[in-house]
């Protein structure tokens, strides 16, 4: 057990999937040639000015409704300055004292069930910067950085969290968590490949028992949950390290390899700059309606961590099952439909399971395929009733991807319903004839060799035999059960 | 009598009853123009105005403004046409988009001639800090037009445009107008889009219109207010802008800002606004003595403020994206070459200013508490106009002064605004009419009005207008 423990906080820069930008009437593009969405405001031209994007105000009061987060009734814009290329008019637009979204906290569920509360300290609405990207000396020394204004201006919620996390899998589970929520309410992409969701993670460790702080350090925007929760830990150690061979944590950002699991330093903080924040003279302040809010509360969605705890408790799902199902709002919703028709535990094995095994070869999602829950939900009624086995219901669910058919009509046409128990009973009889030793182990209790019967009397009947069927006519024909 | 010595509602009357055409009127300008005795012009686009002309002329009807010639300030972006904000960091520089004013402006029948010289980013009071040239005072060529829009109004006074925009943050529309013995307004903050102007200090900056009369001011104003969707903090003017037509100020109670008719103030310049408050009196005005203690710090709070925006609003210009750009060998050395080589003197000094009064630790010192000083100037002048309907004070503390008087010592320099800023604080409209000479110079009186009072302000300058009949021909200016 450690002498100490870590106090970790994070900053999550989500991009909202707005139709244009946060202060331009540019459109959002990922993926388009560099500078093909640019206007004067966005490239900071003489004399142009910014007029918030509406939309963007509604998704952050969206976002700090779901986070629980305190509404401010005013809030302000600032200017941060600093000079750098990305950054067209030396100043990002951003909020300083007066977010609009304030105090708040979100619950994530850990894997064994248990939960973790992390305090949301603010919410606030911002500017992204444009992209730069260096290149080395392609020609001979004609290094330089080259600058795509497309993402210059596109709506950033930066959300901050207090220092309640504790380790780096926590990190891990509160972001994931996070990530669906948002994807939830339809607010961003929160994509961490493409850049659409970032987070930072301020790290610092304190002897068990104490209260006060540590010096922290800033684990810059790393690509995965993956790397995250690895680069916390990795930090954690380093700085376990450092303090318990007496030495001192300066306060700097780092950055994590993954190649190499090394923690390097980016720069240092104390060079860090003076942003002269000062109100934004160029907007009015944000003054959201109380009835709009309002609204905006009652329209919010079943958001995945209290589903997931209603499923659990009141659907009968496994906490797993609960978890893989709320990956997506759109699996949810196929999931509700099917199992509002059938039992909701079959629904959910079967959703999570062959199916979505089976529409790997295609690359669909379920809600994308031909199979509707109303189709999930039948032939999970067709399982339990013993109209089809096991084995015929996944050639059922095969056809029903080919096709879209009902499954009654995969089952008619591929005749797959199970062979009723006086058919089966003739072939169960030429089976025990055919292998007189493996009936002999069963007389000799040896239970294990009726799994040989069932697997024999699937293959003559091409599957349709069911194996309850097949295990209860082996004893009788054997045993004389 | 020339048609550059008709007023811009004359001169669309001519146009309307058939008496000329735009492309005369342009031509007979243009000729003015491209003589520049006066140095007020920046850029002339003399093809671009005869073309507009003659579509104007071949019109079935012409618009509002009739297709009569208008001079913009240098700081606001004309698409195509070079816009330098009066800084070699904006050398050669054509936009790619026209401001809301002027773009409403040319809507309307305005014909833009050219661009007028400024001070640099508009910072100054006698256009000596353009980066370009000095403008002349008509009146006197040795003397400074005042600023920064002095090319606008020594334009008008030259009677090279009948009307100009111009652009105030403190001062740069009434004082130079004031120093050119024109008429020049000042409107209600938010009245009239920024959109397309080059910001100086964006809290502060308002366009406005220079005329030699005060109804040519409220019709070119008519057509520029409103609300317009790039710009979140321009308002929709309630009502509509009249032309004036009052002759009397029966009614009107006047108080005559204490604070700014003592010390400082010149005495010719002193004694020809006291000769106006009696001609005010004469026209059943009440007149009455008031006082705006914290006008006294305006120039103080006014030199935090506008600094601390500026220093942020020029920080675009980095030679990157657009203008002029000085080679280095890396981005440190490309920003500070850049912007130590181009940007003036005057500029500099503000930036630097304003830098340091946002820098945190020294910001509440400076920057927060200039703001609460400026929020005690509105209660302040909304208390006075609980008693009175305007205010009334000399525009500029003296007449015009010689070139290179005061270039040597900024602060002499600021004082040239002590009266105007107060009311830029404050976001109320003003306006500045010529109301006599001292030694052979024009004096201005500022009159101000609480918050979209802008017809108040129009009627009392006409009636005054019409009582005083100045004139506004400068004196070496041939017929």
């Amino acid at each position: 057990m450690s002498a100490y423990e870590p106090v970790i906080g994070v900053e999550i820069h989500v991009q909202l999937s707005t139709r244009t930008k946060m202060f331009c009437g540019c459109e959002l593009s990922f993926g388009d040639p560099p500078n093909t969405h640019t206007c004067p405001v966005c490239l900071a031209h003489p004399g142009v000015l910014p007029v918030v994007n509406e939309e963007a105000i509604r998704r952050a009061l969206v976002i700090g409704l779901a986070l629980g987060c305190e509404i401010a009734p005013r809030s302000i814009f600032h200017r941060k300055n600093y000079f750098y290329p990305d950054l067209p008019k030396a100043y990002q637009v951003s909020q300083f004292d007066i977010p609009i979204c304030g105090r708040g906290e979100f619950t994530a569920i850990r894997e064994d069930g248990s939960e973790l509360t992390v305090g949301i300290t603010r919410a606030h609405l911002e500017e992204d910067a444009a992209k730069l990207t260096h290149e080395g000396g392609r020609r001979a020394g004609a290094e330089g950085s080259v600058v795509d204004f497309n993402r210059g201006g596109t709506p950033l919620v930066e959300i901050v969290t207090e220092p309640d996390l504790r380790s780096g899998s926590d990190v891990a589970t509160f972001l994931r968590q996070l990530r669906q929520t948002l994807l939830f309410l339809g607010v961003s992409d929160c994509s961490m490949e493409e850049g659409s969701m970032r987070a930072d993670a301020n790290v610092s460790i304190r002897p068990v028992g104490s209260h006060e702080l540590g010096t922290k350090t800033e684990l810059k925007n790393m690509n995965s949950f993956r790397f995250l929760e690895r680069g916390i830990e990795a930090e954690i150690a380093r700085q376990e390290r450092i303090l318990s061979e007496g030495g001192r944590i300066s306060q700097e950002t780092v950055h994590y390899e993954p190649e190499t699991g090394h923690i390097t330093s980016l720069r240092s903080k104390e060079e860090s700059h003076d942003y002269r924040y000062f109100p934004e003279p160029d907007l009015v302040p944000v003054v959201p309606d109380p009835a709009w809010v309002e609204s905006l509360r009652a329209e919010q969605p079943e958001l995945p961590v209290p589903l997931r705890r209603r499923m659990v408790a009141e659907m009968g799902l496994s906490a797993e099952d609960a978890e893989v199902l709320t990956e997506s709002p759109e699996l949810v919703e196929y999931f509700m439909q099917a199992a509002a028709l059938a039992d909701p535990k079959a629904c959910a094995n079967w959703i999570r399971g062959e199916l979505r095994a089976q529409l790997r070869e295609t690359g669909e999602e379920p809600w994308q395929s031909k199979v509707t829950p109303a189709h999930v939900a039948a032939l999970v009624d067709l399982l339990a009733a013993g109209t089809v086995s096991v084995p015929a219901a996944k050639e059922v669910l095969a056809g029903m991807i080919q096709t879209g058919d009902q499954p009654a009509a995969v089952v008619e046409s591929k005749g797959l319903a199970a062979m009723d128990d006086g058919d089966l009973a003739a072939i169960i009889a030429e089976l025990v004839a055919a292998n007189p030793d493996q009936a002999q182990q069963l007389r000799d209790g040896k239970d294990k060799v009726l799994g040989f019967f069932v697997g024999q009397a699937m293959k003559q009947t091409g599957g349709r035999a069911n194996p309850q069927s097949v295990q209860k006519l082996v004893r009788e024909a054997v045993l004389g059960e | 009598m020339s048609l550059r010595d008709l007023s811009a509602v004359e001169q669309i009357a001519a146009l309307e009853a058939g008496e000329t055409t735009s492309l005369e009127l342009v031509d007979a300008h243009l000729a003015a123009v491209e003589a520049d005795d006066v140095e007020a012009f920046l850029a002339i686009d003399a093809e671009g105005a005869r073309a507009r002309a003659r579509e104007i002329d071949a019109m079935p009807s012409r618009p509002a403004l009739g297709g009569v010639p208008i001079g913009i300030k240098d700081a606001l972006s004309t698409r195509d046409v070079v816009t330098t904000s009066g800084s070699r960091m904006l050398e050669g520089f054509r936009p790619v988009y026209t401001a809301t004013c002027v773009q409403r402006l040319q809507d309307a029948g305005a014909i833009v001639v050219g661009k007028t010289n400024m001070d640099e980013f508009a910072m100054g009071s006698s256009t000596e800090n353009s980066a370009y040239k000095n403008t002349l005072n008509p009146w006197d060529h040795g003397r400074v037009p005042g600023g920064s829009s002095g090319g606008s109004a020594a334009s008008v006074a030259q009677r090279q445009v009948p009307w100009s925009l111009g652009s105030d943050t403190g001062g740069s529309i009434r004082q130079p107008a004031a120093l050119c013995g024109i008429v020049g307004m000042k409107p209600t903050y938010g009245a009239v889009s920024r959109y397309g102007l080059i910001a100086f200090a964006s809290s502060l900056d308002q366009v406005g219109p220079f005329s030699r009369t005060v109804a040519d001011s409220a019709l070119l104003l008519k057509h520029m207010v409103g609300r317009d969707p790039m710009d979140s903090t321009s308002l929709d003017w309630p009502g509509e802008i009249a032309l004036p037509t009052a002759t009397d100020m029966s009614g009107l109670r006047v108080g005559v800002v204490e604070e700014l008719m003592g010390e400082g103030i010149e005495p010719g310049v002193k004694a020809a606004i006291e000769a106006s408050l009696r001609t005010m009196e004469d026209l059943g005005a009440t007149v009455v003595p008031i006082s705006l203690p914290t006008s006294l710090s305006g120039l103080a709070t006014y030199y935090v403020l506008a600094p601390a925006e500026c220093s942020s609003n020029l920080a675009r210009f980095d030679g990157i994206r657009y203008g002029p750009s000085v080679d280095a060998d890396n981005l440190l050395d490309q920003y500070e070459i850049t912007r130590g080589d181009l940007f003036g003197p005057e500029v500099k000094r503000r930036i630097m200013l304003g830098t340091f009064a946002l820098a945190s630790g020294y910001y509440d010192q400076y920057y927060g508490r200039a703001q609460k000083v400026r929020t005690l100037m509105v209660q302040e002048f909304a208390q006075a106009f609980e008693q009175v309907d305007l205010l009334a004070s000399p525009t500029s503390p003296s007449v015009a002064f010689p070139l290179g008087d005061r270039t040597a010592d900024p602060y002499a320099m600021y004082l040239a605004d002590v009266c105007t800023i107060p009311v830029s604080l404050a976001g109320v409209p003003a306006i500045s009419i010529p109301c006599g000479l001292s030694d052979g110079l024009p004096v201005g009186l500022q009159l101000a009005g609480p918050a979209f009072s802008e017809n108040r302000l129009f009627d009392a300058a006409h009636a005054i207008e019409q009582a005083i009949a100045f004139d506004t021909r400068p004196p070496g200016l041939a017929t």
